[in-house]
């Protein structure tokens, strides 16, 4: 969805368009400055023949802030660097290995790749020009239209050395959900490990007892993903029903 | 204490034992307590060749700070090793926060950290706040009362601690002044917010309201009281030998244990590590009050105790300061300026308690058709997020909390993930509780100060 080669769009849409003078504010984003990860269609939530809205056809992509190039700016650099220094020996070379770098909002957030998440933390932990020796909280995110990487394991790394945060991402695909656990390095993210595996089957590798640790045992499922539903039944209030939340009409 | 296990293998009438019947599992023998009676249990005890006893401690038992599950091994009263289970309290919130527009989501994570609702609020508020470019457009008297609030909510958070944790080592006293105390914070807060807890008063853009008349009176007399109940407390506890007895190297956890296990809060400041967000990262403009970081150098339960009673004396100092601010900032905005983001309605009290007030309902209705838009546009659809992702940390009076919100660019979150100090704290208890005594296992949790909301969400 990203628009072709950052011209202005052009071919069928555009050829009917009259010319509009566009603001500055107004120009589509130049390309690899946005990662679209799916589409969303029309208006207030009415979907069908129920949309009487007049904007069912709206298809609108979902982007998000795309790789940053170089320089990161501030700090960003130098710990890029020392992270570039310990990749440098690793499989398909370093530029693959830090693939992309998101600079959004005065966050740092590197994208890293599963086979290489355990040897970036240690040398993220070891590295004296690095001393992230906080790992605050892993996370999952679901993105079931991020084709090939929906599953997202985020990590935040705190440096109380040098005072700074960074954010590791890692993307594996629903069909093979697998990661290193980073539990080695970091003690701490055992649990948190365990909540993301329990809340959307991220299989952490090496972790010493994956195990659901929110939800009791049995539970089938793995309940934040998008894909599971929230649940609720409908409340009935001075004769009107009030339906459960996911049923709602939503404006998204 | 009780072991239960409601295993298939209960052998019917096995042994009659109405409070302390046993059965066979494949785990080996199981009693099941609930009362006092646990003569049947030494009697099997005896009978079998096994000296390893489990114990299921919880999760409904009274000393276990909440509904935590603790599976100890012991050998004999020496405590060989400790689990915690955790998921009790389980009630979905970052799930249903994704169901609920941006502004809905206050009310769904203020109830996460019971004790500590307003620190919920603003790590969501503040990381909401980036992810819509505000930060620097929030207006001053909005950041003071979070700081207030923040800081009330500090007092009161840690009295509960030392109140339970006195009360869980039997010293009830300390129970009952923890409790009394806390009702005062808990006053304030009914009169700045409505309700004593489950605030939802910190929002994105800002706080729902402004101060009620003469709150800052009371806040200014109830600083002067705990001046001098505060120092009662101390008196009470700080040399009691009973009370040190108990406390002093208990649950001792170093620096390299805390950052290994992730620990931050009382616990990492008590092994002397001087590391407070509040200092170190400011938000809310913490930089511009004038407050020390507690430490103390034991690093045990009784160094943790003495950090969080010195931190409510410089919560008491930050209180004053924020409150002086504030008579300063009489009738200034409380909510961000922008209209597509401020939430429209102003509250007031009326004939039959409070509610949208008439003056706004009077501008909707009859003299701006733009209001009336942007209060049905807020309130049915909520502002849209541009996407992305933020995480603002804060220090919570239980160490580093901070909210991962994501967006999509929608107008509900698309995921919310929040870093609890309770949950990762926890960790520690294995560490901390393992070749002690069984009676320290439990102060050694209550040091941790863990609540089950906000380990559960």
């Amino acid at each position: 969805m990203t628009p072709p080669d950052g011209e202005r769009p052009t071919g069928p849409d555009a050829a009917g368009q009259p010319a509009v003078e566009q603001s500055p504010e107004n120009l589509p984003a130049p390309p690899g400055q946005v990662s679209s990860r799916g589409v969303r269609t029309g208006m207030f939530g009415a979907k069908g023949t129920g949309d009487t809205s007049g904007y069912g056809g709206l298809v609108a992509p979902v982007v998000f802030p795309a790789p940053t190039g170089r320089p990161f700016g501030g700090w960003f650099d130098e710990v890029a660097d020392a992270l570039l220094d310990h990749l440098a020996g690793l499989d398909g070379g370093h530029e693959h290995a830090l693939g992309a770098v998101v600079v959004d909002r005065g966050e740092i957030t590197f994208h890293v790749r599963r086979e290489d998440l355990l040897q970036v933390a240690r040398a993220l932990r070891d590295d004296p020009r690095l001393r992230f020796e906080l790992c605050s909280s892993v996370s999952g995110v679901h993105y079931p239209d991020d084709t090939g990487r929906e599953l997202h394991a985020v990590h935040h790394l705190l440096s109380m050395t040098y005072n700074r945060r960074i954010r590791l991402e890692v993307g594996v695909p629903d069909s093979d959900p697998r990661l290193p656990s980073v539990v080695a390095v970091y003690p701490t993210a055992d649990w948190h490990e365990r909540e993301a595996f329990d809340m959307f089957g991220l299989v952490f590798e090496g972790h010493p007892a994956l195990t659901r640790i929110l939800m009791p045992d049995d539970w089938p499922g793995h309940p934040q993903r998008k894909d599971y539903p929230l649940g609720g039944i409908p409340v009935e209030y001075k004769g009107g029903t009030v339906p459960p939340p996911d049923q709602r009409r939503s404006y998204t | 204490m009780t072991t239960f296990e409601p295993g298939p293998g209960r052998a019917a009438g096995a042994q009659e034992d109405l409070y302390a019947g046993s059965s066979e599992t494949t785990e080996g023998r199981v009693f099941t307590v609930t009362g006092q009676d646990w003569d049947s249990i030494t009697e099997g005890l005896a009978e079998g060749d096994e000296e390893r006893v489990v114990v299921n401690m919880g999760p409904q038992h009274p000393s276990t700070h909440g509904v935590l599950r603790l599976i100890l091994e012991l050998d004999g009263e020496t405590v060989s090793e400790a689990r915690c289970g955790i998921g009790y309290l389980h009630t979905g919130i970052e799930k249903n926060m994704e169901y609920r527009t941006w502004v809905q989501g206050t009310t769904f994570c203020t109830r996460m950290d019971y004790l500590a609702p307003f620190f919920n609020e603003a790590t969501y508020s503040l990381g909401v706040e980036r992810l819509l470019g505000i930060e620097d457009d929030i207006p001053e008297k909005a950041t003071v009362m979070r700081v207030l609030l923040m800081e009330l909510n500090r007092i009161s958070s840690h009295l509960v601690a030392i109140a339970t944790g006195g009360m869980e080592l039997g010293a009830l006293t300390v129970m009952t002044i923890g409790f009394r105390e806390r009702e005062l914070v808990l006053d304030l807060f009914e009169l700045i917010t409505g309700l004593r807890m489950n605030h939802a008063f910190i929002r994105p853009g800002g706080v729902a309201q402004d101060l009620p008349p003469g709150a800052l009176e009371e806040i200014g007399s109830f600083v002067a009281l705990m001046r001098k109940r505060l120092p009662e407390i101390e008196a009470l506890c700080n040399a009691n030998p009973i009370f040190k007895a108990r406390l002093e190297g208990i649950g001792t956890l170093d620096l390299e244990g805390c950052l290994a296990l992730g620990l931050t809060g009382p616990p990492l400041r008590a092994t002397g590590y001087p590391w407070d967000l509040r200092k170190t990262q400011p938000y809310c403009g913490y930089e511009t009050y004038d407050f020390d970081v507690q430490t103390w150098d034991t690093a045990d339960s009784y160094g943790r105790f003495r950090v969080r009673v010195n931190e409510m004396h410089e919560s008491l100092k930050i209180v004053e300061q924020a409150a002086e601010r504030l008579a300063g900032l009489e009738g200034a905005p409380v909510m961000v300026a922008d209209k597509k983001i401020a939430w429209p309605s102003q509250l007031s009290i009326g004939s039959d308690g409070m509610g949208n007030s008439l003056d706004h309902i009077r501008h909707i209705m009859g003299e701006s058709m733009e209001g009336l838009i942007h209060h049905f546009k807020l309130v049915t659809e909520g502002f849209r997020v541009p996407a992305g992702q933020a995480y603002v940390p804060i220090e919570s009076p239980r160490g580093e909390l901070g909210a991962h919100v994501v967006s999509d660019g929608g107008t509900r979150p698309f995921r919310a993930h929040f870093r609890d100090p309770s949950f990762t704290n926890l960790q520690a208890t294995s560490v901390m509780a393992e070749g002690g005594m069984i009676a320290d296992v439990i102060v050694a949790i209550a040091s941790i100060d863990p609540v089950m909301g906000g380990v559960d969400r």
